[in-house]
Protein backbone atom coordinates (compact mmCIF):
# COMPACT_ATOMS: atom_id res chain seq x y z
CA UNK A 1 0.00 0.00 0.00
CA UNK A 2 2.66 2.47 1.08
CA UNK A 3 4.19 1.58 -2.20
CA UNK A 4 1.26 2.85 -3.99
CA UNK A 5 0.79 6.49 -2.28
CA UNK A 6 4.75 6.40 -3.08
CA UNK A 7 4.41 5.86 -6.70
CA UNK A 8 1.34 8.69 -6.90
CA UNK A 9 2.92 10.74 -4.51
CA UNK A 10 6.78 11.19 -5.61
CA UNK A 11 6.01 12.57 -8.81
CA UNK A 12 4.76 16.01 -6.86
CA UNK A 13 7.56 16.91 -5.16
CA UNK A 14 10.26 14.46 -4.96
CA UNK A 15 11.02 13.34 -8.12
CA UNK A 16 8.63 16.15 -10.50
CA UNK A 17 9.33 15.51 -14.11
CA UNK A 18 9.43 18.98 -14.98
CA UNK A 19 10.99 20.36 -12.03
CA UNK A 20 13.47 17.70 -11.39
CA UNK A 21 14.09 15.97 -14.59
CA UNK A 22 13.58 19.00 -16.61
CA UNK A 23 11.38 16.82 -19.27
CA UNK A 24 8.21 18.22 -20.71
CA UNK A 25 9.29 22.21 -20.47
CA UNK A 26 7.86 22.97 -24.36
CA UNK A 27 4.30 22.41 -23.67
CA UNK A 28 4.19 23.49 -20.29
CA UNK A 29 5.44 27.15 -22.22
CA UNK A 30 2.86 26.97 -24.91
CA UNK A 31 -0.69 25.59 -23.65
CA UNK A 32 -0.40 28.22 -20.34
CA UNK A 33 -1.88 31.21 -21.31
CA UNK A 34 -4.99 30.06 -19.71
CA UNK A 35 -6.04 28.02 -17.26
CA UNK A 36 -9.00 26.09 -18.63
CA UNK A 37 -6.59 24.95 -22.22
CA UNK A 38 -3.97 23.97 -19.74
CA UNK A 39 -6.36 21.76 -17.58
CA UNK A 40 -7.31 19.87 -21.04
CA UNK A 41 -3.74 19.61 -21.85
CA UNK A 42 -2.71 18.53 -18.67
CA UNK A 43 -5.53 15.69 -18.40
CA UNK A 44 -4.74 14.63 -21.84
CA UNK A 45 -1.26 14.21 -20.71
CA UNK A 46 -1.99 12.52 -17.95
CA UNK A 47 -4.21 10.01 -19.79
CA UNK A 48 -1.82 9.34 -22.28
CA UNK A 49 0.99 8.69 -19.99
CA UNK A 50 -1.19 6.30 -17.66
CA UNK A 51 -2.60 4.16 -20.62
CA UNK A 52 0.57 3.98 -22.35
CA UNK A 53 2.74 2.75 -18.94
CA UNK A 54 -0.58 0.46 -18.65
CA UNK A 55 -0.37 -0.83 -22.38
CA UNK A 56 3.42 -1.14 -22.33
CA UNK A 57 4.04 -3.05 -19.04
CA UNK A 58 1.31 -5.21 -20.35
CA UNK A 59 3.39 -6.29 -23.05
CA UNK A 60 7.13 -5.58 -21.93
CA UNK A 61 7.59 -9.60 -22.10
CA UNK A 62 6.82 -9.75 -25.22
CA UNK A 63 8.38 -6.87 -26.32
CA UNK A 64 11.53 -7.74 -28.85
CA UNK A 65 14.57 -5.19 -27.26
CA UNK A 66 15.28 -4.51 -31.15
CA UNK A 67 12.56 -2.51 -31.77
CA UNK A 68 11.53 -1.87 -28.15
CA UNK A 69 11.57 1.91 -28.75
CA UNK A 70 9.77 1.94 -31.82
CA UNK A 71 6.61 -0.52 -30.15
CA UNK A 72 6.46 2.00 -27.28
CA UNK A 73 6.08 5.15 -29.79
CA UNK A 74 3.26 3.72 -32.00
CA UNK A 75 1.33 2.69 -28.62
CA UNK A 76 2.18 6.57 -27.69
CA UNK A 77 1.20 7.82 -30.95
CA UNK A 78 -1.92 5.66 -30.67
CA UNK A 79 -3.04 6.83 -27.56
CA UNK A 80 -2.31 10.77 -28.82
CA UNK A 81 -4.38 10.56 -31.60
CA UNK A 82 -7.16 8.73 -30.04
CA UNK A 83 -7.07 11.61 -27.39
CA UNK A 84 -6.96 14.13 -29.97
CA UNK A 85 -9.93 12.80 -31.69
CA UNK A 86 -11.82 12.78 -28.89
CA UNK A 87 -11.11 16.37 -27.78
CA UNK A 88 -12.56 16.92 -31.11
CA UNK A 89 -15.35 15.90 -30.22
CA UNK A 90 -16.34 16.23 -27.47
CA UNK A 91 -14.12 19.89 -26.43
CA UNK A 92 -13.95 21.49 -30.30
CA UNK A 93 -13.21 25.14 -28.73
CA UNK A 94 -10.41 24.29 -26.10
CA UNK A 95 -8.89 21.70 -28.80
CA UNK A 96 -8.93 24.50 -31.35
CA UNK A 97 -6.97 26.46 -28.61
CA UNK A 98 -4.39 23.68 -28.22
CA UNK A 99 -4.56 22.88 -31.72
CA UNK A 100 -0.98 21.40 -32.57
CA UNK A 101 0.37 20.47 -28.66
CA UNK A 102 -1.56 17.77 -28.14
CA UNK A 103 0.15 15.75 -30.98
CA UNK A 104 3.01 17.00 -29.29
CA UNK A 105 2.39 15.00 -26.50
CA UNK A 106 3.90 11.82 -28.78
CA UNK A 107 7.17 13.77 -28.60
CA UNK A 108 6.55 14.93 -24.54
CA UNK A 109 9.99 13.15 -22.99
CA UNK A 110 7.86 12.51 -19.64
CA UNK A 111 5.24 9.88 -21.66
CA UNK A 112 8.71 8.17 -23.24
CA UNK A 113 11.02 8.80 -19.93
CA UNK A 114 8.36 7.01 -17.74
CA UNK A 115 7.64 4.20 -20.43
CA UNK A 116 11.23 3.42 -20.92
CA UNK A 117 11.89 3.70 -17.14
CA UNK A 118 9.14 2.47 -15.19
CA UNK A 119 6.71 0.37 -17.15
CA UNK A 120 9.45 -1.73 -19.09
CA UNK A 121 10.64 -3.14 -15.59
CA UNK A 122 7.17 -2.98 -13.04
CA UNK A 123 3.34 -4.68 -13.36
CA UNK A 124 0.82 -3.14 -15.56
CA UNK A 125 -1.35 -2.01 -12.56
CA UNK A 126 1.47 -0.07 -10.59
CA UNK A 127 2.72 1.34 -14.18
CA UNK A 128 -0.55 2.64 -15.05
CA UNK A 129 -0.25 4.50 -11.24
CA UNK A 130 3.14 5.84 -12.11
CA UNK A 131 1.71 7.24 -15.32
CA UNK A 132 -1.40 9.35 -13.33
CA UNK A 133 1.53 10.59 -10.87
CA UNK A 134 3.64 11.95 -13.33
CA UNK A 135 0.77 13.27 -15.20
CA UNK A 136 -0.31 15.00 -11.42
CA UNK A 137 3.23 16.14 -11.29
CA UNK A 138 3.18 17.58 -15.07
CA UNK A 139 -0.27 18.89 -14.16
CA UNK A 140 0.74 20.54 -10.86
CA UNK A 141 3.43 22.64 -12.42
CA UNK A 142 1.37 23.73 -15.44
CA UNK A 143 -1.78 24.72 -13.05
CA UNK A 144 1.04 27.07 -10.87
CA UNK A 145 2.17 28.53 -14.35
CA UNK A 146 -1.54 28.91 -15.91
CA UNK A 147 -2.88 30.35 -12.57
CA UNK A 148 -0.08 32.96 -12.50
CA UNK A 149 -0.07 33.57 -15.80
CA UNK A 150 -3.92 34.05 -17.03
CA UNK A 151 -4.24 36.04 -13.75
CA UNK A 152 -1.77 38.76 -14.36
CA UNK A 153 -1.53 38.54 -17.69
CA UNK A 154 -5.13 39.02 -18.57
CA UNK A 155 -6.57 39.63 -14.80
CA UNK A 156 -9.03 36.27 -14.51
CA UNK A 157 -8.85 32.67 -13.76
CA UNK A 158 -10.80 30.13 -15.72
CA UNK A 159 -12.02 33.25 -17.81
CA UNK A 160 -13.93 34.88 -14.60
CA UNK A 161 -12.56 38.47 -14.71
CA UNK A 162 -10.56 38.74 -11.11
CA UNK A 163 -8.96 41.92 -11.58
CA UNK A 164 -10.66 44.19 -13.49
CA UNK A 165 -8.34 45.62 -16.58
CA UNK A 166 -8.02 49.48 -17.34
CA UNK A 167 -9.13 48.59 -20.76
CA UNK A 168 -12.73 47.63 -19.10
CA UNK A 169 -12.71 50.63 -16.68
CA UNK A 170 -11.19 48.78 -13.66
CA UNK A 171 -7.56 49.45 -12.28
CA UNK A 172 -5.58 46.46 -13.16
CA UNK A 173 -2.68 47.18 -16.06
CA UNK A 174 -2.13 43.95 -17.99
CA UNK A 175 1.10 42.17 -17.62
CA UNK A 176 1.82 41.54 -21.43
CA UNK A 177 5.14 39.62 -20.65
CA UNK A 178 2.80 37.40 -18.89
CA UNK A 179 1.17 36.08 -21.80
CA UNK A 180 4.39 35.40 -24.07
CA UNK A 181 6.39 32.26 -23.56
CA UNK A 182 9.30 33.84 -21.63
CA UNK A 183 7.03 34.50 -18.51
CA UNK A 184 6.72 30.67 -18.32
CA UNK A 185 10.15 30.27 -18.35
CA UNK A 186 10.56 32.53 -15.60
CA UNK A 187 7.67 30.84 -13.43
CA UNK A 188 9.19 27.53 -13.77
CA UNK A 189 12.11 28.52 -12.54
CA UNK A 190 10.72 30.24 -9.52
CA UNK A 191 8.90 26.87 -8.91
CA UNK A 192 12.06 25.01 -9.25
CA UNK A 193 13.64 27.10 -6.74
CA UNK A 194 11.12 27.25 -4.34
CA UNK A 195 10.98 23.05 -4.21
CA UNK A 196 14.98 23.16 -3.98
CA UNK A 197 14.60 25.49 -1.43
CA UNK A 198 12.86 23.23 0.62
CA UNK A 199 14.09 19.94 -0.79
CA UNK A 200 17.74 20.71 -0.17
CA UNK A 201 18.64 17.41 -1.60
CA UNK A 202 17.50 18.04 -5.13
CA UNK A 203 20.16 20.79 -5.36
CA UNK A 204 22.61 19.63 -8.18
CA UNK A 205 26.45 19.70 -7.12
CA UNK A 206 28.61 22.34 -8.73
CA UNK A 207 29.43 21.89 -12.13
CA UNK A 208 32.01 24.28 -12.28
CA UNK A 209 33.48 26.91 -10.25
CA UNK A 210 34.14 29.82 -11.24
CA UNK A 211 37.59 31.13 -10.56
CA UNK A 212 38.13 34.10 -8.22
CA UNK A 213 38.93 37.60 -9.86
CA UNK A 214 42.09 38.57 -10.78
CA UNK A 215 43.62 42.40 -9.44
CA UNK A 216 44.05 44.85 -11.85
CA UNK A 217 48.43 44.58 -12.00
CA UNK A 218 47.27 40.68 -12.64
CA UNK A 219 45.32 41.63 -15.89
CA UNK A 220 48.62 42.93 -17.28
CA UNK B 1 19.73 -14.67 -28.14
CA UNK B 2 16.32 -14.85 -26.00
CA UNK B 3 13.14 -16.35 -27.79
CA UNK B 4 11.35 -13.33 -27.67
CA UNK B 5 14.42 -11.33 -29.23
CA UNK B 6 13.76 -13.85 -32.40
CA UNK B 7 13.01 -12.18 -36.02
CA UNK B 8 10.64 -14.10 -36.68
CA UNK B 9 8.58 -13.31 -32.94
CA UNK B 10 10.14 -9.40 -33.56
CA UNK B 11 7.65 -9.73 -36.97
CA UNK B 12 5.13 -11.36 -35.35
CA UNK B 13 4.91 -8.55 -32.45
CA UNK B 14 5.55 -5.81 -35.22
CA UNK B 15 2.54 -6.83 -37.17
CA UNK B 16 0.08 -7.74 -34.27
CA UNK B 17 0.94 -4.23 -32.33
CA UNK B 18 0.30 -2.28 -36.30
CA UNK B 19 -3.11 -4.09 -36.64
CA UNK B 20 -4.56 -3.44 -32.93
CA UNK B 21 -3.12 -0.14 -32.94
CA UNK B 22 -4.66 0.66 -36.44
CA UNK B 23 -7.48 -1.15 -35.40
CA UNK B 24 -7.71 2.07 -32.41
CA UNK B 25 -7.07 5.06 -34.25
CA UNK B 26 -9.13 4.21 -37.57
CA UNK B 27 -12.40 3.11 -34.84
CA UNK B 28 -12.09 6.39 -32.93
CA UNK B 29 -11.77 8.42 -35.71
CA UNK B 30 -14.48 6.99 -37.77
CA UNK B 31 -17.07 6.94 -34.90
CA UNK B 32 -16.26 10.64 -33.66
CA UNK B 33 -16.40 11.70 -37.44
CA UNK B 34 -20.41 12.55 -37.03
CA UNK B 35 -19.64 14.65 -33.76
CA UNK B 36 -16.57 16.33 -35.18
CA UNK B 37 -18.57 17.34 -38.30
CA UNK B 38 -21.40 18.75 -36.58
CA UNK B 39 -18.94 20.66 -33.89
CA UNK B 40 -17.07 22.01 -36.46
CA UNK B 41 -20.44 23.44 -38.39
CA UNK B 42 -21.71 25.03 -35.50
CA UNK B 43 -18.43 26.50 -34.80
CA UNK B 44 -19.00 27.83 -38.69
CA UNK B 45 -22.31 28.77 -38.21
CA UNK B 46 -22.21 30.46 -34.87
CA UNK B 47 -19.19 32.91 -36.47
CA UNK B 48 -21.29 34.01 -38.86
CA UNK B 49 -23.74 34.48 -36.93
CA UNK B 50 -21.34 36.81 -34.81
CA UNK B 51 -20.09 38.04 -37.78
CA UNK B 52 -23.89 39.24 -38.82
CA UNK B 53 -24.49 40.48 -34.69
CA UNK B 54 -26.84 37.76 -34.63
CA UNK B 55 -25.00 36.01 -31.99
CA UNK B 56 -23.24 36.77 -28.46
CA UNK B 57 -20.94 33.99 -26.76
CA UNK B 58 -20.96 35.70 -23.52
CA UNK B 59 -25.04 35.71 -23.68
CA UNK B 60 -26.31 32.69 -26.10
CA UNK B 61 -25.75 29.06 -25.72
CA UNK B 62 -25.55 26.89 -28.36
CA UNK B 63 -29.42 25.88 -28.71
CA UNK B 64 -30.02 29.17 -30.75
CA UNK B 65 -27.75 28.71 -33.71
CA UNK B 66 -29.52 26.51 -35.84
CA UNK B 67 -33.00 28.85 -35.41
CA UNK B 68 -30.69 31.81 -35.87
CA UNK B 69 -28.96 30.27 -38.89
CA UNK B 70 -32.38 29.32 -41.09
CA UNK B 71 -32.73 32.94 -42.01
CA UNK B 72 -29.55 32.26 -44.10
CA UNK B 73 -29.64 31.14 -47.88
CA UNK B 74 -25.81 29.56 -48.91
CA UNK B 75 -24.66 30.34 -51.97
CA UNK B 76 -21.87 28.97 -53.78
CA UNK B 77 -19.76 31.68 -56.04
CA UNK B 78 -17.08 30.93 -58.42
CA UNK B 79 -14.38 33.40 -58.50
CA UNK B 80 -13.04 32.90 -61.87
CA UNK B 81 -16.23 33.54 -63.61
CA UNK B 82 -17.62 35.90 -61.35
CA UNK B 83 -20.91 34.30 -60.57
CA UNK B 84 -23.01 32.81 -58.47
CA UNK B 85 -23.40 28.88 -59.18
CA UNK B 86 -26.64 27.84 -60.25
CA UNK B 87 -28.08 23.95 -59.14
CA UNK B 88 -26.62 22.56 -62.36
CA UNK B 89 -23.21 23.90 -62.02
CA UNK B 90 -23.16 22.83 -58.49
CA UNK B 91 -23.66 19.46 -59.59
CA UNK B 92 -21.22 19.40 -62.55
CA UNK B 93 -18.84 20.41 -59.97
CA UNK B 94 -19.99 17.90 -57.42
CA UNK B 95 -20.88 19.97 -55.06
CA UNK B 96 -23.68 19.14 -52.70
CA UNK B 97 -24.23 22.32 -50.61
CA UNK B 98 -24.92 20.50 -47.16
CA UNK B 99 -21.88 18.98 -47.46
CA UNK B 100 -19.27 21.07 -48.70
CA UNK B 101 -17.09 22.34 -46.32
CA UNK B 102 -14.70 24.96 -48.74
CA UNK B 103 -11.80 24.25 -45.68
CA UNK B 104 -11.25 20.94 -46.93
CA UNK B 105 -10.73 21.38 -50.57
CA UNK B 106 -8.03 24.01 -49.70
CA UNK B 107 -5.75 21.42 -51.27
CA UNK B 108 -8.11 19.68 -53.96
CA UNK B 109 -7.06 21.06 -57.20
CA UNK B 110 -10.11 20.61 -58.64
CA UNK B 111 -11.54 23.39 -56.20
CA UNK B 112 -8.29 25.26 -55.31
CA UNK B 113 -5.85 27.16 -57.32
CA UNK B 114 -2.86 28.34 -56.38
CA UNK B 115 -1.85 32.40 -55.97
CA UNK B 116 0.44 34.02 -57.77
CA UNK B 117 3.12 36.15 -55.20
CA UNK B 118 1.78 39.53 -56.30
CA UNK B 119 -1.49 38.68 -56.78
CA UNK B 120 -1.47 37.47 -53.40
CA UNK B 121 -2.09 40.52 -51.25
CA UNK B 122 -2.89 37.99 -47.94
CA UNK B 123 -0.34 35.78 -48.07
CA UNK B 124 -2.56 32.55 -48.32
CA UNK B 125 -0.79 30.43 -51.14
CA UNK B 126 -4.06 29.24 -51.94
CA UNK B 127 -7.49 29.92 -52.93
CA UNK B 128 -10.74 28.14 -52.60
CA UNK B 129 -12.52 29.39 -56.51
CA UNK B 130 -15.74 28.26 -54.99
CA UNK B 131 -16.77 29.56 -51.75
CA UNK B 132 -19.82 29.80 -49.82
CA UNK B 133 -21.71 33.05 -48.96
CA UNK B 134 -24.00 33.40 -46.31
CA UNK B 135 -27.24 35.78 -47.67
CA UNK B 136 -30.09 36.91 -45.52
CA UNK B 137 -32.38 38.08 -48.38
CA UNK B 138 -36.42 39.30 -47.38
CA UNK B 139 -38.59 39.81 -50.58
CA UNK B 140 -36.03 40.17 -52.97
CA UNK B 141 -34.20 42.99 -51.10
CA UNK B 142 -30.96 41.90 -49.52
CA UNK B 143 -30.22 42.23 -46.02
CA UNK B 144 -27.08 40.66 -45.14
CA UNK B 145 -24.12 39.27 -47.15
CA UNK B 146 -21.21 37.10 -44.88
CA UNK B 147 -18.01 36.11 -47.26
CA UNK B 148 -15.33 33.92 -45.74
CA UNK B 149 -12.09 35.86 -45.30
CA UNK B 150 -8.75 34.74 -44.48
CA UNK B 151 -5.08 35.81 -44.52
CA UNK B 152 -2.00 35.18 -42.86
CA UNK B 153 -1.20 37.42 -39.58
CA UNK B 154 2.21 36.69 -37.56
CA UNK B 155 1.79 33.39 -36.81
CA UNK B 156 -0.22 32.04 -39.20
CA UNK B 157 -3.88 32.16 -41.14
CA UNK B 158 -6.69 34.26 -39.86
CA UNK B 159 -10.01 32.39 -41.03
CA UNK B 160 -13.08 34.19 -40.20
CA UNK B 161 -16.19 35.81 -41.80
CA UNK B 162 -16.99 39.66 -42.93
CA UNK B 163 -20.81 40.69 -42.73
CA UNK B 164 -21.41 43.29 -44.76
CA UNK B 165 -25.21 45.10 -45.32
CA UNK B 166 -27.41 44.70 -48.28
CA UNK B 167 -25.90 47.30 -49.93
CA UNK B 168 -22.69 45.28 -50.07
CA UNK B 169 -20.76 48.13 -49.20
CA UNK B 170 -21.39 48.91 -45.24
CA UNK B 171 -19.80 46.63 -42.87
CA UNK B 172 -22.10 44.88 -40.60
CA UNK B 173 -19.64 42.91 -38.62
CA UNK B 174 -16.29 40.39 -38.33
CA UNK B 175 -15.36 37.51 -36.89
CA UNK B 176 -12.54 35.15 -36.70
CA UNK B 177 -13.43 31.45 -35.62
CA UNK B 178 -9.62 30.43 -36.32
CA UNK B 179 -6.32 31.98 -35.68
CA UNK B 180 -2.92 31.32 -34.65
CA UNK B 181 -1.88 35.18 -33.10
CA UNK B 182 -0.43 35.49 -29.68
CA UNK B 183 -3.12 35.41 -26.70
CA UNK B 184 -3.82 39.02 -25.49
CA UNK B 185 -2.14 40.58 -28.16
CA UNK B 186 -2.78 39.45 -31.80
CA UNK B 187 -5.11 37.57 -30.72
CA UNK B 188 -7.49 40.20 -29.43
CA UNK B 189 -9.06 40.60 -32.80
CA UNK B 190 -11.47 38.71 -31.84
CA UNK B 191 -12.35 41.17 -28.73
CA UNK B 192 -15.67 42.38 -29.08
CA UNK B 193 -14.18 46.12 -28.01
CA UNK B 194 -12.17 46.10 -30.94
CA UNK B 195 -14.59 44.10 -33.07
CA UNK B 196 -17.42 47.22 -32.29
CA UNK B 197 -15.08 49.37 -34.54
CA UNK B 198 -16.20 47.86 -37.45
CA UNK B 199 -19.98 47.98 -37.74
CA UNK B 200 -20.69 51.05 -40.27
CA UNK B 201 -17.61 51.13 -41.83
CA UNK B 202 -17.90 51.73 -45.72
CA UNK B 203 -15.53 49.48 -47.77
CA UNK B 204 -15.55 50.90 -51.02
CA UNK B 205 -14.87 55.08 -51.82
CA UNK B 206 -16.58 57.06 -54.72
CA UNK B 207 -13.83 55.55 -57.19
CA UNK B 208 -15.23 52.17 -56.07
CA UNK B 209 -11.32 50.91 -54.92
CA UNK B 210 -11.33 49.25 -51.41
CA UNK B 211 -11.01 51.97 -49.14
CA UNK B 212 -11.09 50.66 -45.94
CA UNK B 213 -7.61 50.52 -44.03
CA UNK B 214 -6.84 49.33 -40.71
CA UNK B 215 -4.19 51.83 -39.41
CA UNK B 216 -2.29 52.87 -36.95
CA UNK B 217 -3.64 55.31 -34.26
CA UNK B 218 -6.75 56.93 -33.91
CA UNK B 219 -9.29 55.35 -36.65
CA UNK B 220 -11.93 58.22 -38.24
CA UNK B 221 -14.32 58.42 -40.74
CA UNK B 222 -15.57 55.88 -42.94
CA UNK B 223 -13.01 54.43 -44.02
CA UNK B 224 -10.28 54.05 -41.05
CA UNK B 225 -9.91 51.41 -38.33
CA UNK B 226 -7.75 51.92 -35.37
CA UNK B 227 -5.54 48.83 -35.95
CA UNK B 228 -4.44 46.91 -32.53
CA UNK B 229 -1.63 48.12 -30.35
CA UNK B 230 1.06 45.82 -29.72
CA UNK B 231 0.16 43.71 -32.39
CA UNK B 232 1.12 45.71 -35.90
CA UNK B 233 1.99 42.66 -37.92
CA UNK B 234 -1.61 41.06 -36.82
CA UNK B 235 -3.24 44.54 -37.88
CA UNK B 236 -1.23 44.05 -41.05
CA UNK B 237 -2.73 41.13 -41.70
CA UNK B 238 -6.07 41.85 -40.90
CA UNK B 239 -5.77 45.14 -43.51
CA UNK B 240 -4.70 42.51 -45.91
CA UNK B 241 -6.83 40.32 -46.19
CA UNK B 242 -9.71 43.17 -46.35
CA UNK B 243 -7.82 44.54 -49.52
CA UNK B 244 -6.92 41.08 -50.89
CA UNK B 245 -11.15 39.46 -50.44
CA UNK B 246 -12.52 42.42 -51.26
CA UNK B 247 -10.45 43.83 -53.80
CA UNK B 248 -11.10 42.91 -57.86
CA UNK B 249 -9.62 39.39 -57.68
CA UNK B 250 -11.79 37.86 -55.27
CA UNK B 251 -15.53 39.15 -53.91
CA UNK B 252 -15.51 42.44 -55.44
CA UNK B 253 -17.08 41.48 -58.96
CA UNK B 254 -19.37 39.39 -57.12
CA UNK B 255 -20.68 42.40 -54.82
CA UNK B 256 -20.87 45.08 -57.71
CA UNK B 257 -23.56 42.00 -58.86
CA UNK B 258 -25.29 41.83 -55.88
CA UNK B 259 -25.86 45.59 -55.23
CA UNK B 260 -26.60 46.45 -58.84
CA UNK B 261 -28.96 43.52 -59.80
CA UNK B 262 -29.45 41.97 -56.71
CA UNK B 263 -28.95 37.93 -56.56
CA UNK B 264 -29.23 36.37 -59.90
CA UNK B 265 -27.87 32.80 -60.00
CA UNK B 266 -26.59 32.07 -63.65
CA UNK B 267 -28.28 28.73 -64.55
Amino acid sequence: MSSVKQILLTPLFENNPIALQILGVCSALAVTTQLSVTLVMCIALTTVTAFSNLFISMIRNQMPSSIRIIVQMTIIASLVIAVDQFLQAFAYEISKNLSVFVGLIITNCIVMGRAEAFAMKNPPVLSFLDGIGNGMGYSLVLIVVASIRELFGSGSLLGFQILPLIENGGWYQANGLMLLSPSAFFIIGFFIWAVRSVKKDQVEAREFRMASQSTPDGAF
Amino acid sequence: MSSKDSTKRTLIVAFSLCVVCSIIVSGTAVTLKPMQDANRILDRNKNILSAAGLFDSQQDGDEVVAERFSQFSTYVIDLNEQRVLGEEQLEQLQIDIDGYDQRLVINDPNYSEALERQEDIANIKRRVIYPMIYVVAENEEIETIVVPVSGYGLWGILYGFLALEGDANTVKGLAFNELKETPGLGAEVRNPRWTALWPGKKIYDEAGEVGLRVIKGQGSGDYQIDGLSGATLTTRGVDNLIQYWLGDDAYGPILAQLRETGLQTND
